[in-house]
Parts: C-alpha cells; structure tokens; sequence
C-alpha cells in the first residue's frame, strides 16, 4: 500500500513537473499569467518526491520483501542504518534520489527565491521542471522502483557488502547534492539565454546556487576518496578510475564556474564563458551520471549493466546540452559585451585561472573516454592511469596553484603586479624556508617533494597575504585594530582565504603521502614485533567474532612510540555471508600529521599471518584540507549579499563601499 | 604450466625478513632488482581491478603478474624488455601509461592543443582592446579622495 503511495506520488510528480516545465516555457508564451504557476508547481513537485522518496526509504527499512527492488538489494539480517541507505545504493532509488534532489534544488528557488525578478524565476522552474520530466520518465519507463514481486520472497539478496560503509553509505546523496545542484546553474542559464539578459544581479543570485553545490560535490568526492583510502586495503585514495574521474570533471569545471561568475558580477565580464560553464558544468554531470548508470565502465558503481539505460539517459544529455547550446548560438551573440580591464588585472587572473582548469577538465575527459572511443572504433584496448595523469594533468594544476595566491592581489581593471608580488614576500619566504628545510630533513627522497611542500606552504600562507593587507596587519593597525577589521570583512572574503588555505593543506596532504610512505610487508605470528619508522607493533592475537549480518577475523596490535604506547588497533577480515564477499577493513591510528595503517593479511597455515603496515605522513591533511575548503565554502555562502538579493539603487553608497572591498 | 612454473619459482624464492616487499615471499634478495620490479609494477594495470596497478592490488591476477615480472628481472631482462614481454602477452590494455603511438597521438596531443589554442584565444582577446579604452589606473588626487572616502567610513 505505502509502495503505491509512492509509485502513485512519482506518476503525479511526472504530471506536474509538465505544468512546471510546461507553463511558463511554452504557456507565457501566450498568456504571461501562467508563469505563475511555476513557483506552486515546483513546491508541489517537491512534496510528491519526497513522499515518494520516503515510500521507498520505508519499503527498505521495513525489508517490503514484495518489492523486487528490495528483494534484489536488502537482507533482513542487515543493520538497520544499511537498509535505510539501501533505499539508494542501487541502480532505481538512486536515480529517484536523483530526481528529488533535483527537484529539491527547484523547491528551494521557488522558496527562497523572492527577490528574483518573477520571469526570470519562472523560466528557470521550467527548465528545472523540464529536465525533471525527463528523469521522472526515465524512471517510470526504465527504471521504476516500485514494481512488486509476487509471491514475495521470505529474504532478499543482500547488499553489495561495500556499500555496508557509512562514508560510501553517504557518498552518493552528497554526490548527487553536486551533480544535480549544477542544474540550477544550468537552469539559470537557459533563463537568462531565453529572457535575453545577463547582468550583475544574474550573477549574483547563480552564484550562492553553484557554491551550494560545489561544497556538496567537495564533500561528496572526499567521502568516496577518504572510503578508498580505508576500505580498499591498500591506502591509495585516487585511482583515477573512470567514476571517479566523472565527479571531478563537473568538479573542476564547477570551479571554473564559481570564479568566473564573480567577474560576471563584480565586473560584468566574461558573460558568454560564464553562459557556455554552466551549460558544460551540468552536461558533465549528466555524463557522470551517463558514465557511472549506463554499465559502459564495469565497476562496483554499476548496478546496472543496462544498454538501455544509458541509451536513455545519453539521449536526455543530447537534449539538453544541444538544446542549450543551439540557444546559446542563437542569443549569445546579442549580449552585451561589458567590463573593459588591462591585461595585468583580477579579470586576467581569473581568465587564467579559467584556462586552467578547463584544460584540466579537457584532460581528464580524453583520459577517461579515450580508451571507450578507441574500443568503438577499432577495438584496441588500452589503459589510461595515474602515470598519464601525472605528465598531463599534474603540469597544467601546477601552475594554477602558483598563481591562486596572487589573483586576490591583483585589483580590478588594472592592477599592480609587482605590488602584489610584494605582499607575497611573506608567503614566498615560508615556501622557501619550509622547502629548504624539508629538502634537508628528507635528503634521498623524492626530489619533487620538497618542491610540492614549499607549494603548499606557499598556498597556506599565501591565502592569508590578501587578508592580511586588507587588515593592514603589519602595516601600522595596532593588532586590535587588525582583529576589528578582520571581523568586519566581507564573509566572502573569509570563504576564499578558507578555501585557498584548504588547498594548500590538501596539497600537502598528496605530497608527503606520496613521496614518504613507509611500508613493511611481513608474515607475523602471537607476541612477535613490527618495527616501522618510531613505532613498534606488537602482534597480540586474531580473534573471531560475529557482526549482524558478517563473521570477522580480528587481529589486536599494540602500538608504541619510543617505549610508549599510544593504543591498540584493530584490523579486520570481514566474510559476509549472504553475498559470500569478502572486505578488508584497515586499522587506522592517526596523529593528526601522519597516519599509522595496518592491514590484517590471511593466515599463512604455520601460525602467522601476514600483516602489512604503512606509516602514510601528513595523509589525514588531505581529507582535512577538503573539509576546510567546503568550510570556506558555506562561509562564502553565509556573506551578506546573497541575503539582501541583488543591489537596488537606494543602497549605492553600501554597493560601492562592498566593491572595494571585495 | 605457467601457474605451476610460477608456483616453483614463488617457493624458489627466499622468505624475506626485512619486508620491502608486496607479499612476504614475495620479493628477491636483491635490493636493486626489487626497486626496479616496484618501479615497474606501479605502471602496469591489475587486469581485474579498477585501474588499479599491480602493485596496488590483492588480486591473485596481479600477484602472478608482479611474480612475472621478477621472474624476467631475474633473468636478466632490462625494463623495456620485462615491459615488451608483458605487453605481447596481455596487450597494451596491461600498461597504466598508454604508449605514444598512432593510436595515441590525440589522447596526448589533446591536452596540449586544449592548453595552447585557450591560451591564443585569451591572449588575442585580451590584448584586442584598444589601448585608449584601457582603465588607467587612479591618479595621485583620485587616491587621497579614496583614502579620504575610506577613512570618513572608518571613523
């Protein structure tokens, strides 16, 4: 009964996701009172998905064994968090995650989006109805999760054990929150293509849309790469597999998006680039969505290996995409071109920083299809890997980290380049010094190493020159005064220095983790001893023992530092049984600044087992310095301005004062 | 046969005590040969895996791959050769770095002509403005009216 709730709650959802889509797209046309109801009709959109959402979250918590989505995905012995999270960690409730968040994204316009101009919001529901209808039908056409089963099955078959995790169990809503939340952007672009107007105000109201879903899509990355780090035994955190490549791509270029929204903004540049990021922004998601649902890459991610799937969901990506881009061809042209700047400016430096991580976004795209393309056409198989990525992508990211330190430097319309580089003097010593002294301590190691700490270094410290300037530190202001007026900054300036801080402390992070990690492989029995760097393990014992829906091996090790001993840790071999999948599950001890990681190996029949322990400096930096940069990102997004809306004429006198200071 | 000559030679070689290694039993004696078998098993891909390389992975695939590799190590083979005798028999699916050849030359050159047509591109369209329509920057009198602007909010 609950399941037809929800199955009855998508095909409404569908019905009115065309009156959204429908009336103020095609029916303003004619009668420019029913753009109205794009707003009621969003907000009703996001009520029907979420009810049902909630059906099929409850026909897994409840294990409904009537439906054959939850026969084919759950088990009753599974912890009840795992069924919850069951409900989308399969092909049917994923994509239906998909569509609420969607429609989430245009609930929240239609809620909170009073200070646009009506039209505008009307057209930007109606797309956001428009590719709503698109992926309802989708769903109900090939992908409906509501179907039942009869007779109902006693017990279901499990869920992929890996998915058992809360980080993977949580990954894809924050993924998708990315994804998904891009459209918004995507929408505002078509709008503004259709009303024929980009300004300042655009700008401002896509950009708290775009870092809402820039922080999710972070969030998201770092959780699938932090559970990679863990679960797959072996502390790599980034393989540039396929699915993971298919996040970062709408993640690089959503950067891209984000810092050319500002020009848009503050400067009235850059408009059509900014139009064409959006489109391409959320055709990557799309193609992520493409790449991970349609089985063209085999992986854990596919549940569905499913031709017509993917056959689908690349026709909805040719609509829009084509679609958005035909319109761009068409009205782009009459934008007005604005914001006239010297080649030595912020707007240069923000092209630059654009430039880059385009071409990044370019490179990862070849690598990942490349080999598909190359299948097709003569069916030659090759592989791209880390090292490729590492001669293409790494040179082209190189220099836009060097560069993130200066552009805040640099003003608007013209600016003084050698000013700026006198504020980074600070910065560029503590590089230096860093550098040279790691280059010491670690003499015989990588000799890129001590290169990439000096960066971070130089991007940790760098981050902060702008602020630092801005509250004349060091430059006459008494340190109160400094401190008064750093409370008074613009949040978006804090945002920017968290978030450029963060990457400096993630790039450290690659680094070391990279270039110093310590390993020792060996086949240890009972009250024998591990020496690795300063630590010492002792092996105690493995013992067995039985989790709710899994059997485990334990294995305890005794963990000192010159003499002291700072813990136990606990790795694990798990067996589930209902899908007879064996998993690993790591111990990790961290200091903070290094991580101590031990794996419980098998059995080697004589009474010992084979362990392996990495000792991985500075590796928590990276997973760290993402949280720091979605932190920057909600301090961005709580700034002043995107609450007071666009700026009116009665408040020059405040605009002008927050053009200088931003 | 393989998986027997491969067997031999994994009980032929001596239990290692010094770890260093992927699996214990694993690794050879000699300190340099076994930096070069991990050197190259970082570059050649876990048939099974999820571009994984060798080196990185737990697969029984990859563990006879990494034993291959010493194997020809120890026979005396240089590093292209180990390489060319893995890439005849499983392909170049097998390395992780894809060779620059006629299949290739896109998959490389792309990044490069992406980087290098923008690159054109912003540089003609920033230097297109007409030199007149430049800003200019503030002059001396237009600065102090600003300090003076900025201080009177201060205050």
């Amino acid at each position: 009964m609950i399941a037809e709730l929800g199955h009855f709650a998508l095909v409404l959802a569908l019905v009115v996701a065309l009156i959204q889509a429908g009336a103020p797209l095609v029916g303003g046309l004619f009668n420019p009172s029913l753009m109205r109801l794009a707003v009621p009709a969003a907000r009703l959109q996001l009520g029907l998905l979420s009810l049902s959402f909630l059906a099929l979250t409850y026909a897994f918590a409840v294990s409904d064994f009537s439906l054959s989505l939850v026969v084919a995905n759950s088990h009753s012995a599974k912890p009840l968090l795992y069924k919850i999270t069951g409900a989308w960690g399969n092909h049917e409730g994923s994509m239906l995650l998909w569509t609420l968040i969607l429609a989430f994204f245009g609930g929240a316009v239609a809620f909170f989006g009073q200070n646009l101009p009506d039209s505008l919001r009307a057209r930007v529901l109606g797309v956001q109805g428009l590719i709503g209808v698109s992926f309802i039908l989708f769903l109900l056409l090939t992908s409906n999760p509501f179907l039942r089963l009869d007779p109902a099955p006693f017990d279901g078959n499990g869920l992929n054990p890996i998915l058992q995790d809360p980080a993977l169990a949580f990954h894809p809503p924050f993924l998708y929150g990315g994804y998904v939340g891009f459209s918004i952007a995507f929408s505002f672009a078509v709008a503004a293509l259709l009303e024929g107007k980009v300004d300042a105000a655009w700008a401002r109201w896509v950009r708290p849309w775009t870092l809402a879903a820039w922080c999710s899509l972070t969030l998201g990355i770092a959780m699938g790469s932090w559970w990679a780090y863990y679960e797959l035994g072996w502390g790599g955190w980034w393989f540039w597999d396929p699915v993971e490549n298919a996040s970062l791509m709408p993640w690089l270029l959503g950067t891209a998006l984000l810092h050319s929204a500002i020009v848009v903004e503050k400067r009235g540049a850059l408009k059509r680039w900014t139009l064409l990021l959006s489109i391409f922004t959320f055709g990557l998601s799309l193609i992520g969505t493409f790449l991970v649902r349609s089985g063209v890459l085999t992986s854990v991610h596919a549940f569905a290996v499913d031709p017509e799937r993917g056959i689908a969901i690349l026709g909805i990506l040719t609509f829009f995409v084509a679609g958005a881009l035909l319109l761009y061809a068409l009205r782009a042209p009459n934008l007005k071109v604005e914001g006239i700047f010297a080649p030595v400016s912020r707007e240069t430096a923000l092209i630059v920083n654009n430039l880059l991580l385009t071409a990044a976004t370019v490179t990862v795209f070849v690598g990942t299809l490349y080999p598909l393309a190359l299948d097709a056409l003569n069916g030659a198989k090759i592989s791209v890997g880390a090292p490729f990525y590492n001669l293409t992508f790494v040179p082209i990211i190189v220099p836009l980290l060097l560069l993130v330190p200066l552009g805040p430097l640099l003003g608007w319309k013209r600016a003084d380049a050698l000013g700026a580089s006198q504020r980074l003097f600070a910065a560029g010593l503590a590089a230096l010094i860093v550098g040279t002294s790691v280059a010491v301590w670690r003499a015989g190691g990588p000799w890129g190493a001590p290169l990439g700490i000096a960066l971070g270094v130089w991007l940790l410290v760098g981050g902060f020159a702008d602020m630092a300037y801005r509250i004349r530190l060091f430059r006459g202001a008494s340190l109160m005064e400094a401190l008064r007026k750093a409370h008074f900054l613009p949040r978006s300036i804090w945002g920017m220095t968290i978030a450029h801080a963060g990457i400096g402390i993630m790039v450290i992070g690659i680094v070391g983790i990279s270039s110093w990690r310590v390993e020792r492989i060996e086949a240890i029995g009972p009250g024998d001893v591990l020496q690795i760097e300063d630590y010492t393990l002792t092996f105690l014992n493995v013992g067995s023992y039985n989790g709710p829906n899994f059997t485990a091996e334990r294995g305890e090790v005794r963990v000192e530092k010159n003499g002291r001993e700072i813990g136990i840790m606990r790795p694990e071999k798990r067996f589930y049984k209902v899908s007879s999948m064996p998993t690993t599950e790591a111990a990790i001890y961290t200091t903070g600044i290094e991580d101590i990681y031990i794996v419980l190996g098998d059995a080697t029949g004589t009474g010992t087992w084979t362990f392996r322990a990495y000792v991985n400096p500075f590796a928590p930096w990276i997973w760290i310095g993402a949280v720091i940069m979605v932190a920057g990102g909600i301090v961005s997004l709580s700034d002043r301005r995107y609450r007071v809306g666009a700026p009116v004429r009665a408040k020059a006198v405040e605009e002008t004062a927050e053009g200088i200071g931003a | 046969m393989i998986r027997a000559v491969l067997l031999l030679l994994a009980l032929m070689l001596p239990l290692s005590t010094t770890g260093w290694a992927v699996d214990p039993g694993e690794a050879l004696t000699d300190q340099g040969l076994e930096e070069r078998a991990r050197n190259l098993s970082q570059g050649l891909r876990c048939l099974v895996c999820q571009n994984q390389s060798i080196d990185d992975s737990d697969a029984p695939l990859a563990r006879d791959l990494r034993l291959l590799v010493r194997e020809r190590i120890s026979a005396g083979d240089s590093d292209v050769e180990v390489i060319d005798f893995i890439v005849a028999r499983y392909g170049e699916f097998v390395l992780l770095k894809p060779r620059f050849n006629t299949q290739t030359y896109l998959l490389w050159g792309i990044p490069i002509i992406v980087l290098l047509i923008g690159g054109l591109i912003v540089f003609f369209n920033i230097r297109k403005t007409p030199l007149a329509e430049r800003p200019e920057a503030l002059s001396e009198a237009e600065k102090l009216r600003l300090a003076e602007i900025v201080n009177d909010r201060e205050a």
